[in-house]
């Protein structure tokens, strides 16, 4: 028997079939069994955050930003924190307990359905979890009257590959994660820091500049954020196709990374 | 075929051969490699070394052939807490390329099957274990495999959903269905099994259908008596070429000589708590693979 047969490479890029769309449809059937309480979060609290900070708090910054007011400097950042929430804890918390605790992913490898498409699956599940949460947050900015583009129609479009990112990189931490408890550290190390330097309660600008350069280039949610707000207020430059590419490219990469991990995880 | 985790040798280098139609099983003490095996058989393990086919397919180039002909019913539940019975059914069918209507008659059929019919619309955290397990069983038949492979398939079972299994175990194979089992229930194997293969270690040390392991091994019947230094004596004297075995406060005794040698020897010897029973696929167990606990 040739060895070279029984070694996996190192990072290969996955075989997909349409197979993936059934892990995809599992995770939808089973949101919408209990959807009247999935859909209360995104719902709620944009409304909490455009109250207190962008009425309450927004009332004590006398100044506009970048030539808009306060409350309209956040709320295309709420919008784009859903999409980051929305998709990294679905493929955290969610998918480690699918794997773990449920054994849900041994259950559907045991059928036509490979490995590498399970997990594309969750991915694109979390995905679509950006789509659905981003897309409430974007009604409710709507109510509040805070939108000023018709570009704003491309947001849901762009929530797709903004929650991919998200969903791989969290992916990402599940293959690593010995228990649930893990994704603290990724929680208060990843996710915090970025819910809070990315431009999206006060612009980058304000930050000091080594920390401004790491926030500006290194932080995804800073280029989600970017592309959110340019499609709400219309102000499309060059910038926002810079981080567009930057958003695909990371996304491709640890689409690839972390699939990669699971299997190894899974199956070794 | 071989399988290795981090160094550690689950699987060292077996040789085996299931025959379309028999039910064969995989007897072990924990760790000795039965679920690798099994899992190895439905593709989701790679091999580490050496090859496997199924049906004429080798598992390394055409998992997803063999996984759509092969039902897998595991060890732990991994039914998901997220539906009901028969929508887990209907889910996993899904997964098999099976159209809505069809899913939903066999699921039908198969919860009618396994007696689960007025547990449809409930949700899994409310079955008892042997429902479960029937679940299981009806989950992996859902595809109509040729093959169908079940982990320890009445592990903690109460006698009556254990009976229950073993009957439609015993339905399926009359039914031309190829049936792989593990256990470590010696009932079980002699009861479900036209062949045993008995693992230890990550290697198979000895196969053969129930009977002819236990003829083999520890003949056909088997004395037991209270220990007692008289009593060894005599036995050592009266059947030299017997094995005997002490166990705590009773001695065991195998023998291949005839039927009523153990008879003969009561009636001239007065052996306190003597009893002989029929030798059985334990007695073959314990001798070939040790007493030793394995945890």
């Amino acid at each position: 028997m040739n060895r070279a047969e029984n070694i996996t490479p190192r990072l290969a890029f996955p075989s997909l079939t349409y197979r993936l769309w059934k892990v995809w449809r599992r995770d939808l059937d089973a949101f919408m069994k209990t959807y009247q309480v999935n859909f209360l979060p995104p719902l709620f609290e944009p409304i909490l955050y455009l109250l207190a900070l962008g009425l309450g708090l927004g009332s004590l910054v006398n100044k506009t930003i970048e030539g808009i007011s306060y409350i309209q400097f956040i709320a295309p950042a709420l919008i784009s924190i859903s999409m980051m929430y929305g998709s990294f804890f679905e493929c955290t918390y969610s998918s480690f307990v699918r794997m773990y605790y449920q054994r849900t992913f041994e259950g559907i490898i045991a059928t036509p359905v490979s490995v590498e498409e399970v997990i594309a699956g969750e991915l694109l599940w979390g995905a679509t979890r950006a789509l659905i949460n981003s897309t409430i947050v974007l009604a409710v900015v709507a109510a509040f009257r805070l939108i000023s583009s018709p570009l704003f129609i491309l947001i849901p479009l762009l929530s797709f590959p903004v929650g991919l990112m998200f969903s791989s990189l969290g992916m990402c931490f599940t293959a690593l994660a010995p228990n649930i408890d893990f994704f603290n550290y990724p929680g208060f190390l990843f996710i915090t820091p970025m819910f809070l330097l990315s431009g999206t309660f006060f612009p980058i600008s304000s930050l000091p500049p080594a920390v401004e350069g790491v926030a500006q280039v290194l932080l995804p949610l800073t280029h989600a954020v970017n592309l959110t707000r340019g499609l709400i207020l219309g102000r499309v430059d060059i910038g926002l196709l810079l981080s567009f590419i930057w958003i695909v490219g990371v996304t491709i990469v640890f689409f690839i990374i972390s699939i990669n991990l699971m299997k190894k995880r899974l199956i070794d | 075929m071989t399988k290795k985790y981090n160094g550690l040798v689950a699987v060292d280098g077996i040789d085996f051969e299931v025959f379309k139609g028999e039910c064969c099983g995989f007897l072990g003490p924990n760790g000795a490699g039965k679920t690798t095996t099994i899992k190895m058989i439905h593709c989701v393990l790679p091999l580490s070394a050496g090859v496997l086919t199924v049906a004429g397919l080798n598992v390394s180039e055409k998992p997803r052939e063999i996984k759509k002909m092969i039902g897998v019913a595991p060890q732990e539940s991994n039914l998901d807490p997220d539906f009901t019975v028969l929508n887990n059914l209907l889910v996993y069918a899904r997964y098999f390329d099976i159209p809505k209507q069809v899913a939903f008659e066999r699921s039908k059929e198969m919860l009618k099957f396994l007696q689960l019919e007025e547990k449809a619309d409930v949700i899994i955290s409310q079955l008892s274990t042997g429902m479960k397990r029937r679940l299981l069983l009806a989950r992996a038949l859902i595809n109509d495999p040729q093959i169908l492979l079940l982990d320890e398939p009445t592990t903690g079972l109460d006698p009556q959903a254990r009976h229950l299994i073993w009957d439609k175990v015993r339905n399926l194979r009359k039914r031309g269905v190829t049936i792989i089992l593990t256990t470590h229930y010696m009932d079980e194997a002699a009861e479900l099994c036209d062949r045993t293969l008995i693992m230890d270690g990550g290697r198979i040390i000895d196969e053969g259908s129930p009977v002819a392991l236990i003829k083999k091994h520890v003949g056909g019947e088997v004395l037991e008596a209270d220990y007692d230094e008289a009593v060894l004596k005599a036995l050592k004297e009266r059947l030299p070429g017997a094995r005997l075995e002490i166990l705590g406060d009773r001695v065991h005794v195998f023998t291949d000589q005839p039927h009523g040698t153990f008879e003969r020897f009561l009636e001239d010897f007065d052996a306190r708590g003597a009893m002989i029973r029929k030798a059985n696929l334990e007695d073959v167990f314990l001798k070939i693979t040790g007493r030793q606990l394995r945890e």
